[in-house]
């Protein structure tokens, strides 16, 4: 009897042991999954599985990036020779048309004939490119070349400054505005909530009296407490007419409003930190710069600020940290543009944002669905950084304050 | 200027800016209060929607909330708790402890939409649960984790180690101290961040989408794998993309009410509870 309760007793402690490891265990799991899925990506062709791009043999033209073959099937790009070709107008050609140019009965059984006639039209026209999928390729027709499939660049994802995830026949996967809209929006919040966070932080700490503190921290407390979604409503109903009619914008939902709502939810995390760091300061250096006939203003700046200041760098950090990762509350409010922002006054869109609108119509493991995982690596190094950093600033604490 | 009358600035610009705070929590709250609290009737809390979301009420989406609380919690909670009883009773103050304490920390800075990519590979995907109740549940407890082991954390700090010693020299080995003395003691704390977690999961929106949320469900799940409808999901959904967007505002007005009412009864039970036991525990 006495055995078995020693065994239980063994169980249990084996259990903590283990679930003191849980948090350990679900990062390392994140990491995996998210960077497994993400790089994948760069295994994936540029051009849609299961397609391949043809062109003429005499066509001198040897390779196509995915901006190229973009602007080619916009009819951006229609000469050859701004490829490096031969001076010959660029005529598109969709598998689709095949179907207009011979009759179904032509094609044979099972369309066995298929690939013949494909390769007919593409020998007979120099200045062809041929969208076709990979089972119908004519690769007997010696007048057709097959263009060489690349695999997506991470300096194309990194660099490219367009994000058309589902552009045929080839997906733009540009990382770059989504990156600048989301610093663009989260700058500009911490640039609204630190002075207005500072200011309530020094209040709190230094001016407020014990009732008012009793009103104010709840009251912060509950402005953390309400979840993304509800800021992103209010946002839409209230701010985003607001700014528009104030402003005079054709569109309302612009970076300008998802700066004022992620700068709301960001209050609180700033002010509870400064805050902190503020009462931190110990007694004696306060009243040695009070004896020294300093007011409590000039204390508070000359004494207490850069005293508690790893503190308030550590509440900014943070505070990026809590802004650059909102989704729900962005997407709401700022119109989801993918282009690299201008000014404030326009639609902006952030890398969560994309991940929420666009991950619900990805079809899984396909080259947009790995795309946006790699944009929640990105996401997730960024925030890790952010973490990490604002640990180490705050260990700094009162190195050189001399005390 | 004199240092009095610049004093006397910046003090007025503070209280101010204080004022300011509070005034934009009651500006959302008197907003959102005013506008749904006309629409929030029993009807509107336990009939479905109709008419493509712009009449009827959400009771679907409370179930649903509802079971997202319980799957997280009872998954998190146990999880959290004997995490915490192992940084702060058995692993003493080495490197593994200053380790996990920094993992868990970073654990809590992921951003929300993270945890929903996370849950969709290795829950929806991996796992093979599809869009349930489970795979939400699961993503929910891991994003509450960090909270619930902090709090527990907290709580078993602050009981003396009198106590413990106390148990121990009376013969308890360090099990039956830890819960016939430690925990008892701590869990009024433990409580306390227990209904922190149930108010932040069920503010979550962006780790559900794409792990339990369905946009509208004529009938409740019947089992965990079932998907659901949630209630931030659905304000989210008929804010910005129902039928007819309009016709729809009372309903995510009352939607709103509701979600905040829920947050801000676990913030108020919490305090209370606080001020009862005169014991700190922050969420921050």
């Amino acid at each position: 009897m006495k055995q078995l309760k020693r065994i239980a007793e063994r169980i249990v402690e084996i259990m903590l042991t283990v679930s003191g490891s849980i948090t350990s265990l679900a990062i390392l799991l994140i990491i995996v999954f998210l960077f497994k899925e993400g790089f994948g990506l760069f295994n994936s062709p540029i051009i849609e599985k299961g397609y391949a791009l043809c062109v003429n043999v005499t066509n001198p033209v040897n390779k196509l990036n995915p901006y190229q073959i973009k602007h080619i099937f916009d009819s951006d790009i229609t000469h050859w020779n701004e490829l490096g070709g031969s001076d010959e107008e660029i005529v598109l050609f969709r598998f689709d048309e095949i179907f207009s140019l011979y009759a179904d009965e032509e094609f044979g059984e099972d369309y066995a004939l298929l690939p013949e006639k494909l390769g007919e039209v593409i020998a007979q026209s120099s200045g062809i490119v041929a969208f076709l999928p990979e089972e119908y390729l004519p690769t007997d027709n010696n007048q057709v070349k097959i263009l060489p499939s690349t695999n997506i660049s991470i300096f194309d994802f990194f660099g490219g400054k367009e994000w058309m995830p589902t552009s045929t026949p080839s997906s733009l996967y540009g990382v770059l505005p989504l990156i600048l809209g989301t610093l663009w929006v989260s700058v500009f919040a911490i640039l609204i909530a630190l002075p207005l966070g500072l200011g309530v932080a020094i209040y709190l700490s230094e001016l407020a009296s014990e009732r008012m503190r009793k009103i104010m921290k709840p009251t912060i407390e509950l402005l953390a407490g309400i979840p993304s979604v509800v800021y992103g409503f209010f946002g839409l109903v209230v701010l985003v007419p607001l700014i528009q009619k104030m402003l005079n914008l054709p569109v309302g939902e612009t970076a300008l409003v998802g700066s004022i709502v992620l700068a709301i939810m960001a209050l609180p995390t700033i002010i509870t930190v400064a805050e902190d760091a503020m009462r931190n300061t110990p007694r004696a250096m306060r009243e040695a710069s009070l004896a020294l006939g300093a007011t409590q203003w000039q204390t508070i700046y000359k004494v207490i600020v850069p005293y508690a200041s790893s503190g308030i760098s550590a509440a900014v950090v943070l505070g990026i940290g809590r802004a650059i990762g909102e989704t729900m509350a962005v997407l709401m409010v700022t119109g989801n543009a993918a282009v690299i922002p201008h000014s404030l006054f326009e639609p902006v869109r952030t890398i969560p944002a994309t991940i929420a609108a666009e991950l619900g119509e990805a079809p899984a493991g396909g080259t947009h669905y790995q795309s946006l995982f790699l944009l929640g690596c990105i996401l997730f190094a960024i925030t890790m950084i952010i973490s990490i950093s604002a640990e180490v600033i705050s260990k700094r604490k009162h190195k050189g304050a001399g005390v | 200027m004199n240092k009095k009358t610049n004093q006397k600035i910046a003090f007025i610009a503070f209280r101010i800016l204080g004022l300011l705070v509070v005034c934009i929590l009651f500006w959302i709250l008197g907003f959102i209060v005013y506008n749904g609290i006309g629409v929030i009737s029993w009807e509107f809390l336990s009939t479905a929607p109709t008419d493509g979301m712009t009449a009827g009420g959400i009771f679907p989406a409370i179930v649903g909330t509802l079971c997202l609380i319980t799957g997280s919690i009872v998954f998190a909670f146990p999880f959290g708790v004997m995490s915490a009883i192992y940084m702060n009773e058995y692993a003493g103050n080495g490197r593994i402890v200053r380790f996990i304490r920094v993992m868990t920390n970073n654990l809590s800075s992921i951003p929300s939409i993270v945890f929903g990519l996370f849950g969709m590979a290795l829950f929806v995907n991996t796992l093979g649960f599809g869009d349930s109740i489970i795979a939400g549940s699961l993503t929910l407890g891991l994003l509450v984790l960090p909270l619930i082991i902090r709090t527990t954390e907290e709580a078993l700090k602050a009981i003396p180690d009198s106590f413990r010693t106390g148990s121990l020299a009376l013969g308890a080995n360090k099990l039956q101290t830890i819960y016939r003395v430690v925990l008892p003691m701590a869990f009024p704390n433990i409580i306390t961040g227990l209904i922190l977690s149930i108010g932040r999961v069920s503010g979550e929106t962006a780790p559900i989408l794409f792990t339990v949320a369905a946009y509208f469900l004529p009938k409740l799940p019947s089992s965990i794998f079932d998907q659901a409808m949630v209630l931030p999901y659905h304000l989210y959904v008929i804010a910005t993309s129902g039928v007819d967007i309009e016709a729809s505002r009372p309903i995510a007005y009352g939607t709103a009410l509701v979600l905040i009412a829920i947050v801000f009864f676990m913030n108020l039970l919490a305090t209370i509870l606080r001020r009862y036991f005169g014991k700190k525990v922050t969420t921050s």
